[in-house]
């Protein structure tokens, strides 16, 4: 289960609303390689995995993945604060808004809806992994982009925070790929999927 | 930042601390020197949450400590500050 904590991983705290940075922002948010699809990724992952360290690792970035999402909203609920028409309609904002005035959706920077076709849960753990390193990687390079687009300090900070924990992330993805790769045959680690083939060591219903 | 805020940013600290600490060891389960670490600094995260619950507000739902009213809905709300 969860249980919210009434405060933000890393503060938000941005003086002047920029709306057009927003639209650019957005992407972290419901992109094809935001926080969003992060999260569900590693939390849908996670149940199949054979191993207590990648079942742990999963649930916990996968849970600091939903303090990213927040974060992300609050950077575009403080973006898009006591906007004036004219703001609207000279940043280029004004085809979010009338869509969703200044809620929060998550959609990406090109306008597509949040859909989970932007990640994989393959019920194999090196495939799973993999695509867990790459997802750590293209979140990274989301971020050096934005971090080319803002000029405002107050933004850039926590985009930085952010962009740092993608870096360890991908770390941490990279110790379970190894542990696991002790653990499968070291002479063809594709020889079974403990996840699914019960000829394997660690299938969890050998005995069942 | 006022008091209250100073706390909440020793709060968000410690918190940070204490899951970068939380995803080394689910790959280092063994390591002697993080989990000193991370006991060290629970028991001060603890005591700095007792400190703000009880001059402030709760940080979860089951930390609210009013009899008069339902202070988990006080503002600010975290995007908010």
């Amino acid at each position: 289960m969860w249980q919210y904590e009434k405060k933000l991983q890393y503060p938000v705290k941005i003086k002047n609303p920029n709306p057009k940075l927003a639209k650019a922002i957005i992407d972290q948010l419901g992109g094809p390689d935001g926080e969003l699809s992060a999260a569900l990724r590693y939390l849908n992952q996670r149940y199949v995995m054979p191993y207590p360290e990648v079942k742990g690792l999963l649930t916990d970035i996968g849970t600091e993945e939903l303090a990213h999402v927040e974060i992300i909203s609050a950077i575009l609920y403080q973006l898009t604060r006591c906007l004036s028409i004219a703001d609207i309609k000279e940043s280029g904002f004004d085809t979010y808004f009338v869509d969703h005035t200044t809620g929060i959706y998550p959609q990406g920077a090109s306008d597509v809806p949040f859909t989970a076709a932007y990640f994989q849960s393959k019920g194999d753990i090196i495939t799973d992994l993999h695509e867990d390193l790459a997802a750590e990687q293209k979140a990274r390079s989301t971020y050096d982009n934005i971090l080319r687009l803002a000029d405002d300090p107050d933004v850039r900070d926590p985009i930085k925070f952010l962009r740092q924990r993608e870096i360890v992330h991908f770390q941490r993805f990279g110790e379970a790929l190894r542990i696991t790769q002790d653990r499968l045959d070291s002479k063809n680690f594709y020889a079974c999927n403990p996840a699914f083939d019960k000829n394997c060591p660690d299938m969890c219903c050998k005995n069942k | 930042m006022n008091t209250q805020e100073l706390l909440l940013n020793q709060i968000m600290q410690y918190d940070f601390s204490l899951k970068e600490l939380e995803l080394y060891l689910d790959t280092h389960p063994y390591c002697r020197h993080a989990l000193d670490m991370f006991d060290k600094i629970r028991a001060v995260r603890e005591k700095a949450v007792r400190e703000y619950n009880e001059n402030y507000s709760p940080i979860t739902a089951l930390e609210n400590n009013s009899t008069e009213h339902w202070n988990w809905i006080d503002e600010p709300f975290p995007w908010e500050v």
